[in-house]
């Protein structure tokens, strides 16, 4: 989907509040919802591109202003209440108050049919493809082409993964490209890798 | 405006989306502070025997104590007096780290050691969402995780990490990377010149997560 998460190449955002040593967390709150949510996926509740996609799913508002964990903590309740661990009645009463989650899911997809092995220094294209449900595939690279580096070992594919679908697992391909050709005369000059999975190229 | 507000927080857009869903539905007019949306999960997974308790215990202790930078400073140092590790570690990254006995999640199938030379700055990113290799470097620092690093360093690489404090010369090639999939990345840094006859532990000192990050050169 391309949500509000997609945030690469995004403009209008100020300076990094950079600090040496910077903290990880902030709250003991954040501690908390951090291991919640690990528990949850060592249960077997969830799986991380379903983790991944109820945060993606997020009103847009919501998804901006709330910090990190808060995220998290979004995507455990909405995962929980999606798999009937919990009503969100019953988690409005413990929290003794309006409880947020994610809006629904919409459709995933299995692996592209006519996927294509690829060597590296083959010239690849990011498939223009649309779809309502998860993927990894950054906004930014879409319809652009540049050079497979390598090739991972195979994963899960997450369009399928984050929605209960069955999939075969495919390896990503580590795609150089230009900034240039991403943000034409709009971009600092550099090369972007980008862990493409194999469903989303084909030969340019 | 009832939820308690934290630093990440922008009020105004906090207040809009508040009043929006306000609007929307009478359901949402009273948003329970964050902290107390914890505690309902919490005490749901208490209910249902799932030992919630020991999994915040145990995380305290894997966030202080296990998954730190001090991991991929030992293999930062190793990778620098030991040129035949160097090149295991470049060719798989999973193996290296395993001969100083460091493992990485399941689900982490690959780790990729991206090797710094003076011409070649690496670093590394999430825009989808906080993908780290953490545990090798730590886990991810707050500004990682930011919106304004997401956005901001794939496009203005350059630029971002001036701002950062690292200024590198115009013919220094800058690579992005940005952790899409379950790969992970880690980079390794260019060993200081003023380092000479240094041991390995106290090279292993002067690693931080920021060059590992690659927002930073020592």
């Amino acid at each position: 989907m391309d949500g509000m998460h997609d945030l690469g190449g995004k403009q209008g955002f100020g300076r990094v509040r950079y600090a040496l040593d910077a903290q990880v967390f902030h709250e003991p709150w954040e501690r908390r919802v951090n291991a919640l949510y690990s528990l949850a996926v060592r249960l077997g509740i969830f799986n991380m591109d379903e983790y991944r996609h109820a945060i993606e799913r997020m009103e847009p508002r919501h998804y901006l202003s709330a910090s990190y964990y808060e995220r998290s903590l979004t995507s455990l309740a909405t995962l929980c209440v999606e798999k009937g661990i919990v009503t969100l009645e019953e988690l409005e009463r413990r929290a003794q108050g309006a409880f947020p989650i994610a809006t629904p899911s919409a459709p995933g997809r299995a692996n592209v049919a006519s996927r294509q092995r690829f060597s590296p220094g083959d010239r690849v294209k990011v498939r223009s493809d649309y779809v309502p449900g998860h993927i990894r595939m950054p906004g930014y690279i879409r319809g652009k082409t540049g050079i497979v580096v390598s090739e991972s070992p195979v994963y899960p594919f997450p369009d399928a993964h984050a929605h209960g679908i069955e999939a075969a697992d495919e390896p990503t391909y580590d795609v150089r490209f230009r900034s240039e050709d991403l943000w034409p005369n709009s971009a600092d000059a550099a090369l972007v890798h980008v862990g493409v999975f194999q469903s989303y190229l084909e030969r340019a | 405006m009832t939820a308690r507000l934290h630093a990440p927080y922008n009020p105004a857009v906090f207040d809009a989306w508040t009043m929006a869903m306000a609007d929307h539905s009478d359901t949402h007019p009273n948003i329970a502070p964050v902290e107390r949306r914890v505690d309902a999960i919490q005490s749901v997974f208490d209910a249902r025997g799932f030992n919630p308790a020991d999994a915040v215990e145990q995380a305290m202790h894997l966030t202080e104590e296990t998954w730190i930078p001090e991991n991929g400073a030992r293999v930062v140092a190793k990778a620098w007096t030991d040129p035949a590790f160097k090149q295991r570690l470049l060719a798989n990254g999973r193996e290296g780290v395993a001969e100083l006995g460091l493992t990485m999640p399941p689900h982490h199938r690959h780790l990729v050691v991206l090797e710094n030379t003076p011409a070649v700055q690496n670093v590394i990113c999430c825009t989808l969402c906080s993908c780290t290799a953490f545990t090798i470097i730590g886990l991810p620092p707050d500004w990682y995780k930011d919106l304004e690093y997401r956005a901001r360093i794939v496009r203005q690489s350059r630029t971002v990490l001036k701002e950062m404090g690292l200024d590198l010369a115009p013919d220094v090639e800058i690579r992005v990377w940005d952790t899409t999939a379950d790969t992970r990345y880690m980079v390794l840094p260019v060993r200081p010149p003023r380092t000479e006859g240094w041991s390995e532990s106290q090279l292993a000192q002067i690693v931080t997560k920021d060059a590992m990050i690659g927002v930073a050169r020592l």
